[in-house]
């Protein structure tokens, strides 16, 4: 899949990210490395429109969860296949789901240990659950890849584990913006390091590791 | 462009000049022929309120919760229906022109058409509040977190995407904002009564009527309750009950029948204007020419300067009562008097105010002035006090007068002058309205118009009301822009959060 092609990626005249080239192998766990503002939210921005346009099916884990705070846990994870149906089939499943989807989506939410968060409203549940949740619907909605900003920042590092293997086993292909190196390097089978506004490291997880520090370096 | 920008001192000296300009034109007199002995039959009527007559209180009561009730439902559910495409202009149109005409308006017009019955009373209240309430739901739903809706992509059609990712993100606004409309709905209600509708106004007319003053007392305690314990009886599960409720009580109006036909013959003869109506279109112009000099044209000066003087001593009261409820500059007891006192003034309405003070002082601009002055003076200085309360002062900072005069006033001075620009526009809509109680403004020529059956003169009058209310509004926010303060909310919605 090619991307982007030299592109310019930020806002108005400044770009974030200049030159950027990129394609992706079917198959390929991406993860994003570089410091807070090194331009890998902007990048994933730039890769999301960019799948859409090639016609993938894309499921978006964005750092702000970009959940319905009012909605159930059950129901915003239901969310997650909207426009798999028409107008009248998800209104009545914001009424009452049906018996299969509510099944399919318990079974989701069990996996990311929510089973007895499922009908409790997303803002009574703490930030490590609504983060699951943001991941639940991810899993639920599926898709050719999966594209997510920092999607275990707030769950503990023991979930950390289990639930990073579950967005492996769940997604062909995964770019995942990520800060935690362990998490980083048990995922990924590819490493792009972001610093200055550039791709640096671009190449197999195993073989560029040993430069990753270069990118925090101040 | 950059807009050259006002001083405050600069607007609020003008504001005084034009006022001082007003005041000979205003007649002020007391007209009372004893206003000491009504103030004191009155105030005694309070402290010895007289419930005796408590099944026609109750019914009162139960009937101004009833069509405040139907009425605001209905205005929110229209309003509701429209606020999602509230940026078409069709239906921002429609909002403007069904919020530019006051209830006691429509109430008089609707009289025409269907009788003082029900339908007349809950559309007076459901038409106007549909145009706010889609002005102010869009803004709510416009404010709401757009990211949920992003995130599920270009797929998902438009209602899904609103009902699952829109409207939930906005519906515990919509909810406080509802309850808010309610407790301006039960006012309107009640102030229906004055013409007609079986609420508390009337209720309290007809005991000042015969001079029961004790009575009346009653009904005005009730009605201070019955808005103080809003929050308590109104919680949201309850509302299907209070609506059954509600028809219920409605189903025992009575209304004499109006005659077959009343709406078509409203609508194709009684508001054409009269020339048109016997075929002399010619006439129009003397027609409107006459109109506007005998009716329009002194209206709308004497609804200005009702309004004029109102809105100078609003700002007086406002003013000086910013600090009412602070408990650092009043003191605990001090503080909790002052919420008191605003309280009881917010709760009446400008107008049943002003119809108290027209039984002590007479007819004269001077009850008007005072009610709207008393009313809105009121929602300033709670609004205001609210924003002392909550400044954060340095641990040493003075208490009592000092703070008032060195902290509160000029850090509060900006949002003073914008709240006093914002009840302009509401002051000029009430004091027109004042003109049914009988004082020269516009509301007095269209009561008049509507009396001697000249519904065409009727609308026309309303018309210019609406334009001068529109007129007004746009000047207001035109120097509110160029006083920086733009960006302020509708009355009761909360302060705005910030999006993380």
């Amino acid at each position: 899949m090619q991307l982007l092609t030299s592109a310019q990626l930020g806002y108005d005249a400044t770009p974030v990210l200049r030159d950027v080239t990129l394609s992706v192998a079917p198959g390929d766990k991406v993860v994003l490395l570089g410091r807070s503002g090194a331009g890998k939210s902007t990048l994933l921005a730039a890769l999301h429109q960019a799948l859409l346009a090639q016609g993938r099916r894309v499921a978006l884990m964005p750092q702000d969860h970009a959940l319905v705070p009012q909605l159930s846990a059950l129901r915003n994870v239901l969310m997650g296949r909207l426009d798999d149906h028409g107008a009248f089939y998800n209104l009545t499943t914001l009424i009452r789901p049906r018996r299969r989807d509510r099944q399919h989506a318990l079974a989701i939410l069990a996996q990311v240990g929510l089973t007895a968060e499922a009908d409790r409203p997303v803002e009574s549940l703490s930030g490590g659950q609504k983060q699951r949740v943001a991941l639940a619907r991810a899993l639920f909605r599926g898709g050719d890849v999966l594209l997510g900003d920092e999607p275990l920042s707030a769950v503990d590092p023991a979930q950390a584990e289990h639930l990073a293997r579950l967005l492996r086993q769940a997604f062909p292909t995964a770019i995942l913006a990520m800060h935690d190196l362990d998490t980083a390097r048990s995922f990924g089978t590819r490493l792009i390091g972001l610093r200055q506004g550039q791709i640096r490291i671009d190449g197999p997880i195993d073989a560029v590791w040993d430069r990753v520090e270069a990118l925090y370096a101040r | 462009m950059p807009v050259r920008r006002l001083s405050r001192t600069g607007i609020v000296a003008g504001f005084a000049a034009i006022a001082l300009l007003c005041l000979p034109l205003a007649d002020l007199q007391v007209a009372g022929h004893d206003p000491w002995s009504a103030l004191g039959r009155m105030l005694t009527g309070f402290l010895r309120p007289d419930f005796s007559a408590v099944e026609d209180i109750f019914r009162a009561l139960a009937l101004t919760v009833a069509f405040a009730i139907a009425g605001v439902a209905a205005g929110g559910l229209a309003g509701l229906v429209m606020a999602p495409f509230y940026r078409f202009r069709a239906v921002r149109w429609t909002a403007i022109a069904l919020r530019s005409v006051h209830e006691l308006f429509w109430a008089l017009l609707l009289m025409q058409v269907a009788g003082m019955g029900v339908l007349t009373g809950v559309l007076a209240i459901a038409l106007p509040y549909a145009g706010i309430f889609a002005k102010v739901l869009s803004e709510i739903l416009d404010e709401a977190d757009p990211r949920p809706a992003n995130w599920l992509g270009p797929q998902v059609d438009a209602l899904s995407r609103f009902l699952w990712a829109r409207a939930p993100l906005a519906r515990p606004e919509m909810q406080t904002y509802a309850l808010y409309r309610i407790e301006c709905g039960l006012r309107s209600s009640a102030v229906l009564g004055f013409i007609g509708l079986p609420t508390l106004g009337f209720q309290l007319d007809s005991f000042f009527k015969q001079g029961e003053y004790g009575a009346a007392g009653a009904i005005m305690l009730v009605y201070i309750l019955l808005i103080a314990t809003l929050r308590l009886w109104m919680r949201p599960r309850l509302l299907l009950p209070w609506l059954v409720a509600a028809g219920a009580m409605l189903t025992q109006v009575t209304a004499p029948p109006m005659g077959a036909g009343a709406l078509w013959r409203f609508l194709s003869q009684d508001i054409l204007p009269a020339p048109l109506r016997q075929g002399d279109p010619a006439g129009l112009w003397p027609w409107l020419a006459d109109l506007g000099r005998d009716a329009i044209l002194p209206g709308i000066a004497a609804t200005l300067v009702v309004a004029q003087l109102a809105l100078i001593l609003t700002g007086m009261i406002a003013f000086l009562g910013q600090a009412l409820i602070v408990p650092r500059v009043m003191g605990r007891w001090g503080a909790a008097l002052g919420h008191l006192l605003l309280v009881v003034l917010r709760s009446f309405p400008e107008y049943m105010l002003a119809y108290l003070f027209l039984q002590i002082l007479g007819p004269s601009m001077l009850p008007a002035v005072l009610a709207l002055a008393l009313h809105n003076g009121a929602i300033i200085g709670h609004l205001l006090g609210r924003q002392a309360g909550g400044l954060t002062l340095r641990p040493d900072a003075p208490r009592g007068l000092t703070l008032w005069g060195w902290e509160i006033v000029p850090r509060l001075f900006g949002q003073f002058v914008a709240l006093c620009l914002y009840r302009w526009e509401i002051i000029i809509r009430e004091s027109a309205i004042m003109g049914i109680l009988g004082i020269a403004t516009l509301g007095f020529f269209l009561d008049d118009a509507i009396a001697e059956l000249r519904l065409d003169r009727a609308v026309v009058i309303l018309l210019a009301t609406a334009l001068l209310t529109a007129g007004i509004d746009w000047l207001s926010r035109g120097l509110r822009a160029r006083l920086g303060a733009r960006h302020l909310r509708a009355p009761g919605r909360g302060p705005a959060r910030g999006v993380a």
